[in-house]
């Protein structure tokens, strides 16, 4: 039927995600002699000539100083804060792009900047206040998350950060009635990589606390009272079917300890509706298990709970991962059900939205730079009319089409 | 006596069962008598139609007898040709050659011997007339009358017939040869400065040609309580409908339904659908879309919605782009629907799994 016609997206399905590139060392040269230019330009605050890359890239790496005059541009995260600060944070696709850019770029957009905005006028004395970033489909709610959790590691708060809750509730392969309440459930591998990860995360703080209780593991383990959180969590990673307790034993320890005002504790928990939602697993006798009897879910929920101070939690509600709910759902009330939003209420929403024009346009460029779009209509103008149609500033949608060109 | 073993050929035929078989069948030969006796059947059949429709018998023409047909013998085939009609018998049957000879054996026509006696004849009649009209315009020249009227040639709507007609016409084959023979003949004849009875003569061998696009109408912009321009339009594709209303002067918005077309439609294809007319005309960001569809899947549906928009964008464009629109394929209904099961198959082609015993 469209003979004739070239056009911008073409049909091919099976394009190699992964493209190993090394970056040219004429990068490095072009990145420094644009420095002095970029500076100028923000110290005259007039852009008279505004070259692509003052648009969609700012130098400004640090996130306590982003402001309204970094919305739409990305800013530079080190491979190795990466690896420290989001060892498991990342969403999969993300990851994906970071290895093949070699860089890690982050947005700075509007939502995050006012959550930003609010944590930086925190009171500490008061109960942690809730955060919820809720959206559409790919608007780039978990990605906002990350842009806080960065923020917050910067600023030297101890993180503590749930990648994916939906990953508790679903396809977990070995279920164990749990040695602390007999009518819980263990979730020994989830616990023991997720403790794992908070280790890498959070290694300087896990020497500096102590543990309040004393805890005995079984017969001849026990942790006495005043060692450090650190051999918790290596009890945990160790032996795999008390890291759910452990997973307990920390959040427990954290929440109490956080009031002292020794550190200030980040609450950040993607996909928070999983926790009130329904489950896939079954027990062997093929009943349901609703999500309480977990006991990762049951301390979870604890720790949500805003009876602390000294900290903030941020939540994000998402489809993607979620059991039994219709795709079109995205607001908190749909998606976090009736009991979930009475125990988060009160707590302040934070809509994210598809791009604006101007992010929009920062995107394509930051692709275009990268050389990712490599058909010859990508930089023109109608091209890029193309994908803002067909993808309707949609980030994610956007980030798919583009793996096609 | 010629009916009864016209019957009992016909009884014949079927039995006689070779390989060739659809080639061995002649073709009937219908006698005067038959066809006359048909016609009669026809105008009486005709009067008894029109009292059960409750018109007048004397006038009732063929295409209220059509409207009857289909009325009460409503048929949802596919094929034309295949539904029942009620027409002239000679529309019917074939023109057959009456007899060209007499009892002793002589034929009444002169040039029967020739093989293609009415062609030869058409062509002899045709030159006479040349000759005819060449020999006026010498006398009009020797008279000094005579004036070189520059002939107005024929308007574009008529075209020379086709072999195929002529020889419906004539009852006889012809060849290839013989046919741009004539059509040189009658141009000739043409040529010339003729009277109304040789322009009625090279009339009978033109047809009418209907003009290459049947415009539909366009029509023009409404407006709205604000001032802005805005059309709809509507459109079809195999069980979907959809109406979509077209605003000049948006953003490239587009609501379906009441929801926005990037959650009702999370497939890319059909996007690309979508996007077809505005990237067609290069007003990707320019128009805001309002509609509603219903019925179908998510293909059909998105075909729809996309000849409801280029409808619409049709009150907003110039004439050359519609006719380039129409060009593109974007303004016409897709005919395909889906296919009768037929009994004895699978599906509409599928036929069973073929058992060899």
């Amino acid at each position: 039927m469209l003979k004739g016609m070239t056009r911008l997206v073409s049909r091919v399905h099976k394009m190699q995600k992964l493209r190993i590139r090394k970056l040219d060392p004429g990068r490095f040269l072009h990145s420094g002699t644009q420095a002095p230019q970029c500076l100028v330009a923000h110290l005259d605050n007039q852009v008279p000539t505004e070259s692509p890359r003052a648009i969609s890239r700012t130098l400004e790496n640090d996130p306590a100083k982003h402001g309204e005059q970094h919305v739409g541009q990305h800013y530079n995260i080190s491979i190795q804060e990466l690896k420290t600060v989001f060892p498991h944070g990342l969403p999969p696709r993300f990851v994906m792009q970071v290895k093949t850019f070699n860089e890690a770029c982050l947005m700075v957009r509007k939502p995050a900047l006012e959550l930003l905005h609010y944590l930086k006028n925190t009171n500490f004395a008061h109960p942690a206040v809730r955060y919820v970033l809720y959206g559409e489909k790919g608007t780039g709610k978990t990605l906002s998350l990350c842009h806080i959790i960065h923020f917050c590691a910067k600023q030297d708060w101890l993180i503590l950060h749930i990648p994916d809750a939906h990953l508790w509730v679903k396809n977990c392969r070995d279920l164990l009635q749990s040695t602390y309440n007999k009518q819980r459930f263990d979730q020994p591998l989830e616990a023991s990589v997720w403790l794992k990860n908070f280790k890498t995360a959070n290694e300087r703080f896990l020497s500096q606390i102590k543990v309040q209780d004393k805890y005995v593991w079984n017969k001849r383990e026990s942790t006495e009272k005043g060692s450090p959180l650190a051999e918790v969590v290596e009890q945990g990673i160790m032996r795999v079917r008390n890291a759910t307790d452990a997973v307990g034993i920390v959040l427990k320890e954290l929440k109490r300890q956080s009031s002292l005002g020794i550190f200030r504790l980040l609450v950040a928990v993607d996909g928070v509706n999983a926790l009130w939602g329904r489950t896939t697993l079954k027990r062997e006798d093929k009943s349901l298990i609703a999500p309480e009897e977990l006991a990762l879910i049951y301390n979870l929920r604890k720790m949500v709970k805003n009876d602390w101070q000294g900290g903030a939690i941020v939540l994000t509600v998402s489809q993607t991962g979620s059991l039994f709910k219709p795709r079109k759902a995205y607001l908190p009330q749909e998606l976090l059900g009736k009991e979930g939003f009475d125990t988060l209420d009160p707590f302040i929403p934070i809509l994210v939205s598809n791009y604006n024009p101007k992010e929009f346009e920062a995107c394509i460029q930051y692709y275009l730079e990268n050389s990712w779009l490599q058909h010859e209509k990508a930089h023109t103008e109608e091209g890029k009319k193309e994908l803002l149609f067909l993808s309707n500033r949609n980030p994610g949608l956007l980030e798919r089409l583009c793996a096609y060109l | 006596m010629r009916s009864t073993c016209q019957i009992l050929r016909l009884k014949h035929s079927p039995a006689v069962t070779t390989k060739k078989n659809v080639a061995a069948l002649r073709r009937e030969s219908y006698t005067v008598d038959f066809i006359k006796k048909q016609i009669e059947e026809f105008n009486i059949g005709k009067r008894h139609l029109a009292n059960m429709m409750g018109e007048d018998p004397e006038t009732f023409t063929q295409e209220d007898i059509d409207r009857a047909i289909t009325y009460l013998f409503p048929s949802g085939l596919f094929e034309k040709r295949a539904r029942p009609i009620m027409k002239h018998p000679e529309e019917i049957f074939p023109k057959q050659r009456a007899i060209q000879w007499g009892e002793d054996g002589r034929p009444f026509h002169f040039l029967f011997y020739t093989g293609k006696q009415s062609y030869y004849s058409l062509m002899h009649e045709a030159y006479g007339k040349v000759l005819h009209v060449e020999e006026r315009q010498d006398q009009l020249r020797a008279k000094g009358l005579f004036s070189e009227k520059p002939k107005t040639k024929d308007p574009i709507g008529s075209r020379w017939l086709i072999k195929e007609e002529l020889e419906e016409m004539l009852v006889e084959k012809l060849s290839d040869q013989d046919y741009a023979q004539f059509i040189r003949l009658l141009e000739r004849l043409s040529a010339l400065p003729c009277d109304a009875a040789e322009e009625e003569f090279v009339g009978r061998f033109r047809r009418t040609v209907t003009v290459q696009s049947k415009k539909h109408l366009i029509e023009p912009l409404q407006y709205d309580e604000q001032g802005m321009a805005f059309s709809t339009g509507r459109g079809k594709r195999k069980t979907a409908n959809a109406e979509a209303v077209v605003h000049g002067h948006g953003s490239g918005k587009i609501e379906i339904n009441g929801v926005d077309y990037l959650l009702y439609f999370p497939v890319t294809q059909d996007r690309e659908q979508l996007m077809f007319p505005f990237h067609f005309l290069d007003r990707l960001g320019k128009h805001d879309v309002t509609c509603t569809v219903s019925g179908g899947g998510r293909s059909s549906q998105a075909g729809a919605i996309r000849l409801a928009v280029a409808r619409a964008l049709c009150s907003f464009i110039t004439e050359d782009e519609v006719e380039w629109m129409r060009q593109a394929g974007l303004l016409t209904t897709d005919p395909r629907v889906r296919e009768r099961k037929k009994p004895g198959q699978e599906g509409a082609r599928r036929k069973f799994t073929w058992k060899k015993r």
